[in-house]
């Protein structure tokens, strides 16, 4: 009877302490990042959206039912690694239930090292209009920023010197 | 009983450590700023920048009077707008068979359109991502998803992309309720939860053909959802 139990609490506390760096978030560019994806609501992701410091950040708003997406990552992650002081962070809008079965499977099939987190926000509505009032909904969404500067795009980026260029027109020529 | 409580201790113990441990991980992203306070996303500020926005992709706004159109149906007959006599509106849906969007609401559009059509209101689906090159958005694609779901409603193709740019389709599925002068009274997503038909709280375009039916303006006229991109025709 306390066996078990014991087990059960280092287990938990294991399971809790994962959880707890994986929501930590947006660091390193290790193969593991995504050994654990943290489920956000649009309240957790907003704060995420703003930033004081001087880094510059992207966010990509993907999912793996959308091929232009898909497309898209390794330009992303070609970015990152060329550019580890850019912090990336993809969105993905994939269903929470398919993270273990089909969102790390495939990250690890097209070796994503980038940070990913799955926003479960059922009511886009309500929030599509807060993140831009211009964005249509349509994926692949990326925003580009720092504390002073900050641009959108409702589209996929060529290869990397597209998003090179638009990194650089927003965040160094203002 | 005492072991027990040991233990219950030990795991308390171990949850207020989780607890900590989820605080200093909220600290470290920023934190939500206080409300009433927030910075952002910011507006105005610093001159954000859009590739494309709304009002470049076109379309048709609130208002506008929509374009008829031939398009071929599931059937293998061209169809029109015209055809159905003594509409009171036109529930314009762009739809297609891939997207995992599109096939969440395939059961709600059939709802909406067994509930509506005799009303006067009858679902248009149009496929715009309808390609040969697309096994999965093939016009026989498209036939097979008709027969399989027993659509009660037209399933068009828009081969070539005629008719998507001109209402301003982005996204999947993305609905164009038109009034009996196929005037423009809503433009948006169908419900607030794509996923779980159960849980839906507001149904939006439901509200706007109820709104329509009562002589009254849909309000809101125009949401946003999460859907999968239309295919821009090259």
């Amino acid at each position: 009877m306390k066996l078990p139990l014991l087990i059960f609490s280092f287990l938990f506390a294991a399971v809790c302490h994962g959880q707890a760096t994986a929501t930590k978030a947006l660091k390193s560019t290790n193969a593991d990042i995504n050994n654990s994806i943290a489920v956000y609501s649009f309240e957790e992701l907003e704060p995420l959206l703003t930033s004081d410091s001087n880094k510059t950040f992207l966010i990509n708003f993907w999912a793996m039912w959308c091929a232009p997406c898909v497309k898209e990552l390794p330009i992303l992650q070609a970015y990152e690694k060329e550019h580890p002081n850019v912090e990336v962070l993809l969105v993905s809008l994939d269903f929470p239930e398919d993270i273990e079965t089909k969102l790390k499977p495939f990250l690890k099939k097209k070796g994503i090292t980038s940070k990913v987190i799955v926003l479960d926000a059922p009511n886009a509505n309500s929030w599509i209009d807060k993140i831009d009032p211009n964005w249509s909904g349509a994926i692949p969404f990326t925003i580009v920023f720092n504390a002073k500067n900050r641009a959108y795009y409702e589209r996929a980026f060529e290869d990397v010197e597209d998003l090179k260029n638009e990194i650089k027109k927003t965040i160094k020529n203002k | 009983m005492k072991k027990r409580n040991s233990i219950l201790a030990a795991v308390l113990v171990v949850s207020s450590l989780f607890i900590s441990l989820n605080v200093s991980a909220q600290d470290h992203r920023n934190g939500p700023p206080p409300k009433g306070d927030r910075k952002g996303p910011p507006r105005g500020n610093h001159n954000p920048e859009q590739t494309k926005t709304l009002e470049e992709i076109g379309g048709y706004k609130i208002g506008d009077t929509a374009t008829d159109f031939k398009l071929k149906n599931v059937d293998g007959k061209f169809f029109s707008m015209a055809d159905l006599k003594g509409a009171k509106g036109y529930i314009v849906v762009f739809t297609c068979n891939g997207c995992p969007f599109s096939k969440m609401y395939e059961d709600r559009l059939i709802a909406l359109h067994t509930a509506y059509a005799s009303k006067g209101y009858s679902v248009i689906a149009i496929n715009p991502n309808v390609s040969e090159n697309n096994e999965r958005e093939s016009f026989e694609a498209m036939q097979e998803r008709a027969a399989e779901k027993k659509f009660p409603f037209v399933y068009l193709a828009d081969e070539g992309q005629k008719i998507t740019p001109l209402y301003g389709a982005v996204r999947t599925p993305h609905v164009f309720l038109l009034d009996k002068a196929k005037k423009v009274q809503y433009i948006g997503t169908i419900d607030d939860n794509p996923k779980h038909a159960e849980d839906v709280k507001i149904k939006y375009l439901e509200n706007a053909i109820n709104a329509l039916e009562n002589g009254e303006k849909p309000t809101p006229n125009f949401t946003k959802a999460i859907g999968c991109p239309v295919k821009p025709n090259k």
